[in-house]
């Protein structure tokens, strides 16, 4: 069964400067479902990550052809406000990155600034979002301690209960498990699987395995270009493109 | 040549080059310690609780130097309060805002080249404007406005670097969130910059304190024993009360102990408010975490 895609890209080519990172890419994120974005080193799955919430905004001197639709808008007209769409579309990064803040600051921040004031509110979103990202237990009695002192794979929970906390639609995440213990990775894979329930996401990975236990769909790049897109179970025993075979496999020189 | 002799040579270049490395950094080390060495020795004797807390008497040969005290203090303070608002906005448009291109080096040009202008010039900028063309006399605020100009490259640099050296990463996550850029920057940004613009601040502070060329014209008396009422009162001020008594009096050989007292008085500010800074940089960097 398909569900309806919530992201739609459509021929986008991205350029930083004169280079062109990414050619021609055209997919469907499914509503609701895992897509795991995988491919060897440079070959732009950042680039499209950092795309899907305008977060290259950042980056000087960078392009954009092409449509992103997200809910059928395309996120690049001028007048589409790119706060807004990071709202509804929270990132975690490859580096876990907590604010020098206490671990309730470090949640409440953007809701806060969202608007939300009442003490009662923030206190059941900072308790809601650490269970949801499986960290409540080990942090309920130390709300108030710098995240900085939380160990890596705790820090990167809190980073993804942070971006729960402002109620996104997608959350993409950007090797959010390269720096982390196989047991953080395992506590992360297994978040992922629940989160889905309620979020769409996309997650950038290195590990092949992560890739087939986690995600619905899968698509594999190349040097700037989408090779093959289609579902997991598909790309990782029957690809039909013998690059992607050959990547997965391990066989890629 | 064999091998060994050449092994020898470049060791022993290198020994030579260490030598004159550490003979340059024990010079200078000399060079400080023996300026305060000379300015305890001759000025010591005239410092008493008297010497600080009255004004001058008997045309400025004897009594205190409490006015000056007190003046330096008003210029140091107005300086900083022209300088750091001034000085922490250009720095956050500089860093956060503006796009590298042609304005900003032409900005950065400016700001370099005022931090290079020579102190007597800013004098002079300072009487031409405020005290003459908008007529804020020779005033606590005309001087605090020049010294504030003098020590804004100073401030605008240090909050330049604590800006810069604040975490991409803290940006991106901050953003991330949905939060706008203003609120990142005020939010995030700042207070994790805050320790590394204070260290600079004060660094300009200990300079604005120390300059005589700056207030010669703008703000600073010759003898006044009424302290300030308001900002358009003249002061006296540490740095120029020396100049005075070693230049323009009549019984300058008789002032001199004063002189060395005053001097000695200016020096202790400048070094303490600089040591405020050293341990204020310290503590942050032992609570830093990133
Ligand atoms: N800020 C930038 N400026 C210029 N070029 C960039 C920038 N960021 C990335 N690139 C280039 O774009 C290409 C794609 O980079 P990207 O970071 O998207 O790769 P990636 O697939 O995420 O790689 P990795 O697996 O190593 O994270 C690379 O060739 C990289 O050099
Ligand atoms: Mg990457």
């Amino acid at each position: 069964m398909k569900n309806q895609p919530i992201i739609t890209t459509k021929n986008v080519n991205f350029y930083y400067g004169a280079f062109q990172a990414l050619t021609d890419i055209t997919m469907d994120f499914e509503r609701n479902r895992v897509t795991a974005l995988i491919g060897p080193s440079g070959c732009g799955k950042s680039t499209l990550l950092r795309l899907l919430n305008r977060m290259n905004d950042l980056i000087d001197q960078t392009r954009v052809e092409g449509e992103v639709l997200f809910e059928g808008r395309n996120i690049y007209e001028p007048d589409v406000d790119p706060v807004e769409i990071r709202k509804r579309i929270g990132m975690v990064f490859q580096k876990p990155n907590p604010f020098p803040k206490s671990i309730y600051n470090n949640i409440t921040y953007a809701p806060r600034l969202a608007g939300i004031k009442s003490k009662e509110s923030l206190d059941a979103l900072v308790e809601d979002s650490l269970k949801q990202a499986v960290l409540w237990d080990e942090v309920k009695d130390i709300l108030g301690r710098s995240a900085m002192t939380l160990s890596g794979g705790q820090q990167q929970r809190l980073c993804i209960a942070r971006a729960l906390a402002m109620k996104p639609d997608v959350l993409l995440m950007d090797e959010p498990t390269s720096a982390l213990d196989p047991i953080s990775t395992a506590k992360i894979e297994e978040l992922v699987d629940e989160l889905k329930e309620s979020y769409t996401i996309i997650i950038v990975t290195h590990n092949m395995q992560q890739a087939a236990r986690v995600s619905e769909y899968t698509g594999f790049f190349y040097l700037g270009k989408l090779i093959e897109f289609g579902l997991t179970e598909k790309i990782f025993t029957n690809p039909d493109i013998k690059q992607t075979e050959d990547y997965i496999t391990g066989r890629f020189g | 040549m064999n091998e060994q002799s050449l092994m020898k040579r470049r060791y022993l270049k290198q020994r030579a080059f260490f030598l004159i490395v550490r003979l340059s950094a024990l010079v200078i080390t000399l060079a400080l310690v023996g300026i305060l060495f000379f300015l305890f020795y001759n000025g010591l004797g005239a410092i008493s609780w008297d010497f600080l807390t009255l004004p001058p008497t008997d045309s400025m040969t004897k009594g205190g130097i409490m006015p000056a005290i007190v003046g330096t203090f008003y210029l140091t303070i107005g300086a900083i309060i022209v300088a750091l608002p001034l000085g922490v906005a250009s720095a956050i448009y500089l860093t956060e805002y503006a796009k590298q291109g042609k304005l900003i080096r032409v900005i950065r040009v400016a700001v370099n080249c005022l931090a290079g202008v020579p102190s007597v010039v800013f004098g002079l900028f300072g009487l031409g404007f405020f005290v003459v063309f908008l007529r804020f006399g020779s005033s606590i605020l005309s001087g605090a406005l020049t010294l504030g100009i003098l020590i804004l490259p100073t401030i605008i640099g240090a909050s330049e670097e604590a800006l810069k050296a604040v975490p991409q990463t803290f940006r991106e996550a901050s953003l991330a969130l949905g939060v706008s850029k203003w609120a990142t920057i005020s939010r995030i940004v700042i207070p994790s910059a805050v320790p590394g613009i204070l260290t600079g601040s004060i660094l300009g502070i200990g300079r604005a304190a120390g300059e005589t060329a700056p207030i010669m014209f703008t703000a600073a008396a010759f003898f006044t024993a009424v302290l300030p009422k308001s900002v358009f009162n003249e002061v006296m001020a540490l740095p120029y009360h020396i100049y005075v008594l070693a230049t323009a009096g009549t019984h300058i050989e008789q002032t001199r102990p004063i002189q060395y007292g005053t001097a000695l008085v200016l020096i202790a500010l400048v070094l303490g408010i600089d040591l405020v800074a050293i341990v204020i940089r310290s503590v942050i960097r032992r609570k830093k975490r990133w």
